[in-house]
């Protein structure tokens, strides 16, 4: 009986020591894999740093007046002012009927279909 | 339980052989017990020898393992133990600014440092051709002889670009090396270049550098922005980029026509204190930030902040102080009548008028067509005391506590000796002096309902509801003269009338003082200092021109009616849409040329 004791608290000393060994390894290996993700991140972050940098340069507002000049007749883009504001109720609005154009466009894309299944 | 080997103390048969042999047969017991005890002995000893074998094993073990785990120790590089990784490594070490709406105004690019080792040069000679090829400023033989020095370690630059990392790269070299670097970008180039002020590399190892605020907001926050505590987190600034832009824009137009020298403008919420736009011009980039003047002016730097350094008489502007206090302290309603009669000469000095308004004028009058003696006039009514009071409680006497270091610069100069003559100068801003900023804040408080504003660039969620400095009845009038200023033929600022939106302003025309004694006759500051829209007033908009000068009908104009209010106009017109203000006098002809254009 005291033989069996003995072998049992034996076997559960060295099972308990295979456990704590194994949740240290697995901890480290956890450690390891944050640490490798964390590198990653800040790899990421630098990436997106360097996006929104870039984003921020395009965006500036003396490079967009630029474009705005230079595409001018294309974009007819100019300052806001206030005679650009107006009262809600005067806006007229586009006729509830629908339009015709929407039955040109079916047309057109029926027509286009129709063209498409003859080689 | 018996061991089978146990010999018999007493065997019969030897027993009875000894009696026959008339032996002692007690003998044989003795020596048999003898021998029982021997091998009991060698048992025990055996038993216990092997138990100190185990028992020295064990020890050997521990001692070992003691032992290895001591030299693991002293060999390896010390690491605390942890049972998590932290996470502030991955955060860059100093936070980004954005303005208002989140857009990028500063933030942090990781390039390279360049260093040399001149030990590890292979072919000097090559080595420094090629990098005076890529680096225009460096000279070939300069780097060459620096390379054959004993130095084994010097720095080419501190940032370069990923092309010209390419370019050393091809270089081939192995004594050329990189060093990450954190640098600061500016994005938006000279936009808001005096609010941000700049950066510049503090202590530098190879593998990093410490980037450390030399100006503007970058200074003054420095410590919160390079606090790891902070985790990032981006520094929400009170500007408004595309305002920013906008107003610089107009800044830079109405500076050219106007011939001046420089220009300033600061918009500000009323009641709120936020800043939302602060221009100086000639304005810098702050991604390569010039050096400071080593003589000469400081005002002559593009670096020089007008709006917040530049401490100037605002002349006209501080007439509303004057008379919100003769208000305030119901020695006038804005009805009184006040001798306006010139010229007013006091202790051998004679205040004069831009022209003769007649005998006599009402306080409002007064301050609508801008006049010296009529407000000198209200100044002797308060009195030298009160006055100073007064001009305190408004913050107009000490240095703005702004979050730009160069605001400790701006302190206002006013006389020690604040006497008779001081008071009644001082009544329509001559003699004081004080930065934009300090009036746009004074202004702030005057038309806000009356309670103090401090100027702040930090995004603010709610009104400041600072000490009380005039009743809201007067802030009341105020505004309605300062309409006046504006709306009527008379005012002086008439030229800022524009559709759409109700301003209301006083503009400020005072002479440059001249370094070696007295004023230039022909170089003055302009303000106008604006509020809108005026009815409910939500902003307030200082402009300044340095040295203006148009040529108006074949005459050189300088006043600030004629320079600095079309500017702050124009300003208004631009800016007010994209401050989301509706227009409050929408023209029937317009919105019916809007309504058919959509058809």
């Amino acid at each position: 009986m005291r033989g069996f004791l003995t072998f049992l608290a034996a076997v559960a000393v060295v099972a308990l020591g295979y456990w704590a060994y194994h949740q240290n390894i697995q901890t480290q290996q956890a450690l390891r894999e944050v640490e490798r993700l964390q590198r990653a991140i800040v790899v990421e972050r630098e990436r997106l740093g360097v996006l929104r940098a870039e984003w921020a340069y395009l965006n500036r507002p003396d490079r967009l007046r630029e474009l705005v000049d230079l595409n001018f007749e294309r974009l007819n883009l100019l300052p806001m002012t206030p005679d650009q504001f107006a009262v809600m109720d005067e806006v007229i609005w586009r006729p509830e009927t629908p339009e015709p154009l929407e039955a040109e466009v079916e047309d057109i894309l029926f027509s286009a279909s129709e063209g498409e299944d003859t080689p | 339980m018996t061991d089978p080997r146990r010999i018999a103390l007493r065997p019969l048969a030897r027993i009875l052989e000894a009696r026959q042999k008339g032996e002692n047969p007690d003998a044989i017991e003795r020596e048999n017990l003898r021998l029982r005890h021997e091998q009991q002995r060698d048992r025990l000893r055996q038993r216990a020898e092997s138990r100190l074998l185990v028992l020295a094993i064990c020890f050997f073990a521990a001692f070992t393992a003691v032992g290895v785990k001591m030299t693991a120790l002293a060999s390896s590089e010390a690491a605390e133990p942890r049972s998590a990784t932290s996470g502030s490594s991955i955060i860059s070490t100093r936070a980004d600014i954005v303005d208002r709406q989140g857009r990028v105004l500063a933030t942090n690019l990781v390039t390279n440092a360049l260093y040399v080792h001149p030990h590890e040069l292979i072919d000097p000679e090559a080595a420094a051709a090629g990098l005076a090829a890529i680096f225009d400023d460096l000279d070939e033989a300069t780097l060459l002889r620096r390379f054959s020095s004993a130095s084994r370690f010097m720095w080419i630059r501190g940032s370069i670009s990923p092309e010209q990392q390419q370019l050393v790269h091809d270089l081939g070299e192995p004594g050329l090396l990189f060093g990450p670097r954190e640098m600061r970008l500016y994005p938006n180039g000279a936009v808001a270049s005096h609010v941000l002020g700049g950066a510049r590399f503090g202590e530098q190892a190879v593998n990093a550098a410490e980037i450390i605020g030399v100006a503007g907001v970058e200074a003054h926050f420095d410590e919160e922005l390079r606090d790891p505590a902070r985790n990032g987190e981006a520094l929400e600034l009170s500007l408004d980029l595309t305002i920013q832009a906008a107003v610089e824009e107009v800044l830079a137009g109405g500076m050219t026509i106007m011939n001046a020298q420089g220009a300033s403008a600061v918009l500000m919420d009323a009641h709120t204190g936020e800043v939302i736009s602060l221009a100086s011009l000639p304005d810098f980039d702050p991604n390569a930030r010039p050096r400071p003047l080593l003589e000469g002016d400081p005002s002559q730097s593009p670096l020089y902040n007008r709006a917040v350094q530049g401490v100037y008489e605002l002349g006209s502007t501080y007439k509303l102080f004057t008379v919100a206090q003769a208000l305030e302290e119901e020695l006038v309603t804005p009805q009184t009548m006040i001798d306006t009669q010139g010229p007013l000469r006091m202790a051998g000095f004679s205040i004069n008028d831009f022209h003769d308004y007649g005998p006599r004028m009402s306080v409002r009058d007064v301050l609508v067509q801008s006049s010296n003696i009529g407000t000198a006039r209200l100044a002797q009514m308060i009195g030298a005391e009160r006055q100073q009071q007064f001009l305190g409680r408004l913050g107009l006497l000490e240095a703005l506590d702004f979050e730009m270091i160069e605001s400790r610069q701006g302190r206002p100069l006013y006389p020690s000796n604040w006497g008779q003559l001081s008071t009644m100068t001082i009544s329509y801003g001559h003699g004081i002096s004080a930065t934009q900023l300090h009036l746009a804040a004074a202004y702030a408080t005057m038309v806000n309902g009356g309670t103090l504003v401090r100027p702040t660039l930090q995004r603010q969620a709610e009104p400041q509801l600072g000490e009380r400095v005039i009743s809201e009845e007067t802030s009341m009038a105020l505004r309605e003269m300062l309409r006046a200023v504006v709306a009527e033929e008379e005012g002086t600022a008439n030229l800022a009338e524009i559709a759409g939106y109700e301003v209301g302003g006083k503009t400020g025309s005072a002479d440059k003082p001249n370094p070696n004694g007295g004023y230039y006759e022909d170089r003055v500051i302009a303000t106008f200092a604006s509020v809108f829209p005026s009815n409910d007033p939500q902003y307030v908009l200082v402009v300044t021109l340095d040295e203006p000068s148009i040529s108006v009908l074949g005459e050189t104009r300088r006043t600030a009616g004629w320079t600095a209010v079309p500017v702050a106009a124009e300003v208004i017109r631009r800016v007010a849409p994209l401050l989301g203000l509706r227009p409050q006098t929408v023209d029937p002809e317009l919105a019916y040329s809007l309504s058919s254009a959509s058809q």
